[in-house]
């Protein structure tokens, strides 16, 4: 039998009985982040292969949201700072071994190309906007002739943010559980996921819908295989990363884990679209939403979960 | 130049009293500490063992806190100090986070705040407060590259161990078993 106490009675707030440094809004942020990125990839994607017109929804009217839901998680990031008046420093420092300054940084690129791929199809949501400006006629064009290389930077940089909100986690080698190099790509495919279901809400098109039921099927496999790789991984590692597991394999994380997360966010949503692609007609925003939902709570759980999970002290 | 400390885990009581010196020194906000004594007691009754441990930041080489901070405030200082320069953290957690020790903490001026090893004392030729104010002298300090210091010769004399060595840290606080 051993005992272990803090003779001392160290108490430190936020750090003791365990680790809660961060709460909701970096769960919060990972997601919106992760939504945009699938977002706009998806945009840049279908741009770049031609297929504006045949997935005008995706292209054109779902990218809208991405300028939003960036500057609502750069909201929620500042308010998650707790030295609020330094974070200029972020952006006098580049620190290639840190996640958090490669996300900043990218941050920095995306959010404004995101704004620009909004005001270049405005015109798709307020046919009678106008400018006003002659300067901005004037960037306008040059934006419009540059489009290709627009798509190329917004491609890469949404890779580079939905990857970088699960390496952000997986960085830190003191949490088992998100010490795990899988959380990045799982991230990716559930923001791209979430994205996805954005257009599944937003499309009028019928094809359209058909064709983002079948991505958001198949980015959902990928999602499970992720999930199961994880674990398998979690539970053949050292002691730590097996403890780590039981949070979600009977521990505390059990039931919010797999019927939030799996059952409500992936399988029922894969059931769903594929009975739409089959003769059924479901109402193509319930899938959408629950897949969103799971992707947020897919978050969340891991963020508070992994605060939990330690070394063995 | 790398500094060390080494901690007799067969001399220390358990009194605390670094602890409270650690406060006093750096002005340590109330509720919260830089360092702290742990207890651990192996065995049934009565054959019983028991180490005490006096803790605080390892000061590692590989410093998970260094590598993730997003603007360079956590870095290395003069001996391989790991210090968090106040005016360039931006509160984010991310060093918090990434330290399997959980030795760093939020200040409720809103940086983070860690044991610098008195670098304020060693400048000054004393040694940190915690191992200047321990009773029975159980905390070793000084500098490994030079073998006439205390903790050199010490470590050298007896059997020593680091705390979690397996997450890749290379702390540099020792316990002498």
């Amino acid at each position: 039998m051993e005992e272990e106490i803090f003779v001392s009675g160290r108490m430190n707030q936020l750090i003791d009985p365990q680790l809660n440094i961060w709460h909701w809004q970096i769960p919060l942020y990972l997601f919106l982040g992760g939504m945009a990125a699938g977002i706009l990839c998806i945009a840049a994607l279908y741009y770049i292969r031609g297929r504006e017109e045949d997935y005008k929804t995706a292209v054109r009217i779902t990218p809208f949201l991405a300028p939003f839901l960036l500057i609502v998680g750069l909201i929620t990031l500042f308010i998650d700072l707790r030295h609020k008046m330094f974070f200029w420093q972020l952006y006098l420092n580049i620190r290639l071994q840190s996640p958090m300054s490669w996300g900043a940084w990218t941050l920095m690129v995306i959010t404004p190309v995101s704004f620009i791929w909004a005001a270049l199809h405005i015109k798709d949501i307020f046919p009678k906007w106008d400018w006003k400006f002659k300067w901005i006629y004037d960037l306008e064009t040059f934006f419009n002739k540059y489009k290709k290389v627009l798509a190329w930077i917004m491609l890469i940089y949404g890779i580079i943010l939905g990857i970088y909100t699960g390496i952000l986690l997986s960085a830190f080698n003191a949490r088992p559980l998100w010490n795990t190099s899988i959380l990045g790509p799982l991230f990716l495919s559930s923001g791209l996921s979430a994205g996805a279901a954005a257009t599944l809400i937003l499309s009028k098109n019928k094809e359209e819908r058909k064709q983002f039921a079948r991505i958001d099927l198949v980015l959902i496999g990928i999602e499970l295989f992720f999930i199961i790789h994880m674990f398998m991984g979690f539970l053949a590692s050292t002691q730590v990363q097996i403890e780590a597991a039981k949070l979600f394999l009977g521990g505390p994380y059990t039931m919010s884990f797999w019927i939030f997360v799996v059952i409500l966010g992936m399988l029922i949503p894969a059931l769903l679209e594929f009975m739409e692609l089959g003769k059924f007609h479901i109402p193509a925003i319930v899938p959408a939403v629950l897949v969103i939902f799971g992707s947020l709570m897919l978050r969340f759980i891991i963020v508070y979960a992994g605060q939990v999970s330690r070394w063995l002290y | 130049m790398r500094y060390a400390m080494a901690v007799d885990t067969k001399k220390c009581v358990g009194c605390s009293d670094c602890v409270v010196a650690c406060q006093t020194e750096n002005n340590v906000p109330h509720g919260f500490c830089r360092e702290w004594v742990v207890e651990v007691m192996n065995g049934t009754y009565p054959q019983l063992e028991i180490e005490i441990r006096s803790e605080r930041c390892n000061h590692c080489i590989n410093a998970p806190c260094v590598r993730c901070c997003p603007t360079g405030a956590s870095h290395f200082a003069d001996g391989g100090i790991v210090l968090v320069d106040h005016n360039k953290c931006i509160g984010c957690g991310a060093c918090i986070a990434s330290c399997p020790y959980d030795a760093r903490y939020p200040h409720p001026s809103g940086y983070v705040d860690k044991c610098t090893f008195c670098i304020h004392r060693i400048k000054a030729g004393l040694k940190p407060a915690c191992a200047a104010v321990c009773p029975t002298k159980c905390i070793y300090f000084g500098d490994l590259d030079d073998p006439n210091s205390d903790v050199s010769v010490v470590l050298k004399k007896r059997k020593s161990k680091t705390l979690i060595p397996e997450a890749g840290t290379k702390p540099q606080l020792y316990f002498l078993i």
